[in-house]
């Protein structure tokens, strides 16, 4: 807290690099996070959700798109991404052409999830180090690697109200296909199937059920879609469109920004699915 | 954490619900039967407050059976259902409201259509081909909403029912000791068979 208070207490004048900042400039790599300036109180978090907890208050100044369904599964061939595209500050719906998946280089996708502005900003920014990364290194950054930096840097942001839960998929001659969870509490988790969001229990109920590691190509994208489907239509948090990425080898490969409405209705009058959706007056 | 399913089909009704007696951090019985029959072709499945739902559960089961004995004729199950509706709704607005979440599944007597209801403590009611009160609303409706239709027979219903209960398996923090299965047709009520024995892994 006082090194805090001293940042920002030095006299206007004092113009000159300070011993950090020519520190700074000398290394060879910046440090990982950029420099914020940050709310001269003790807890920025507590300050934050006072002014943005749309749930708690909903009169709150200011109010954080939220609200999301997101997915990824690995397979036999590959990674799945899908995403909704729907964007809400408390109850208004702020945009309903959403990208959710945000194309880090030609072989690693993220997902966003959480506060659009954090995901967009801290998915670009990783971006951004994973290129800086490919330059130093002359070869392309490892999912691990990448998923590490993300998750490094939110971490040293916890407890700041950071909002985030994403997911990295990528394919690397070293890893193979790779999946990885982070989110803003810090957690950072390798796996096969993640669904994160409002919608993520609604997208597991239909993903779990037919979800084997042996799906071809075609039953893994449907699958991934279908997941989605479900999801907007039972929260209301999700909507809009899905967003459907597959991720191979030799780098990912885009499959439709579909609407849900006429997919919904095909899927209920072709296959007699949402029975419990009629016409009936009760 | 408690969990209450029902699902519709051809010629049936499935009611299933959780097994586990919660009290705060602790399970005090892992084989709780939720569940009150109303009459020969009605049953009612309750969750909520604690002292609540079996209070009201079986005040409504006293008046399903009084009705009955005076008429020598049961009530059917959609006359439940507003029954019950009309006592939750009354409920709600008295100093002291009933916390009560049930699902209400029946096969009417004469047209042996089977039937479902989702009532809620704020009075809701609403005749569904399928339902879900609690957490399990939210992993299970999905997987219903895909796998159910209006004609399927039994075993398909069976097949519906262990897919949900394998993902709430899954998905739960809280182990929910399993789950207590009825069906109801037009021969009345009988308690499921159902083996929840296997462990479910998340992928």
């Amino acid at each position: 807290m006082d090194t805090l208070v001293a940042r920002y207490s030095q006299p206007m004048f004092e113009k000159e690099y300070s011993e950090e900042d020519q520190l700074e400039l000398c290394q060879p790599t910046p440090s990982l996070s950029l420099k914020f300036a940050m709310p001269p109180i003790a807890q920025p978090s507590a300050w934050l959700r006072a002014a943005t907890d749309d749930h708690a208050n909903p009169n709150c100044p200011i109010k954080i798109a939220h609200g999301t369904t997101t997915l990824a599964f690995r397979f036999q061939g590959g990674i799945i991404v899908a995403t909704d595209s729907r964007a809400t500050a408390g109850n208004w719906i702020a945009s309903q052409t959403v990208k959710k998946v945000i194309e880090i280089n030609n072989c690693l996708l993220g997902t966003m999830a959480g506060g659009a502005a954090d995901c967009q900003y801290w998915l670009a920014y990783l971006g951004m180090q994973c290129r800086l990364h490919e330059l130093r290194h002359k070869r392309r950054i490892s999912v691990a690697a990448a998923s590490k930096i993300l998750a490094n840097l939110v971490y040293s942001y916890k407890g700041m109200g950071l909002s985030m839960g994403t997911m990295c998929a990528g394919v690397t001659p070293q890893e193979g296909p790779a999946l990885y969870y982070i989110d803003s509490d810090g957690t950072r988790l390798s796996g096969n199937l993640f669904c994160v969001g409002s919608g993520q229990t609604f997208a597991y109920g239909v993903l779990d059920a037919e979800y084997r590691y042996d799906l071809t190509e075609k039953e893994a994208l449907e699958l991934g879609s279908r997941s989605i489907l479900a999801a907007t239509h039972r929260d209301a948090y999700s909507g809009g469109f899905i967003n459907l990425y597959h991720v191979k080898e030799d780098g990912w490969v885009k499959h439709g920004f579909s609407d849900t409405n006429p997919i919904f209705w095909k899927t209920k009058l072709e296959k007699g699915e949402f029975s419990n959706v009629t016409s009936e007056l009760v | 954490m408690e969990v209450l399913l029902g699902i519709t089909g051809k010629d049936f009704t499935l009611v299933a619900a959780s097994k586990a007696a919660m009290r705060g951090a602790t399970i005090l019985k892992a084989s709780d039967d939720k569940t009150r029959a109303l009459n020969k072709h009605t049953l009612m499945a309750f969750s909520g407050e604690a002292g609540d739902t079996i209070q009201f559960a079986e005040y409504i089961q006293a008046n399903a059976q009084l009705y009955s004995m005076r008429n020598n004729i049961d009530l059917s199950p959609s006359a439940v259902a507003h029954f019950v509706r009309g006592e939750l709704a009354s409920s709600l607005r008295s100093r002291k409201p009933y916390n009560v979440n049930l699902l209400l599944g029946g096969v009417d007597p004469i047209t042996d259509k089977p039937s479902l209801y989702w009532l809620d403590y704020l009075a809701s009611l609403a005749p569904l081909p399928y339902a879900a009160h609690g957490y399990a609303q939210y992993y299970c409706l999905s997987i219903l909403d895909k796998h159910h239709h209006p004609d399927i027979d039994y075993e398909q219903g069976l097949k519906i029912l262990r897919m949900c209960t394998d993902e709430l398996k899954r998905r739960l923090p809280i182990d929910f000791k399993g789950m207590l299965v009825k069906v109801i047709t037009k021969d009345g009520i009988k308690e499921v068979e159902y083996d929840d024995e296997a462990r479910i892994a998340c992928p």
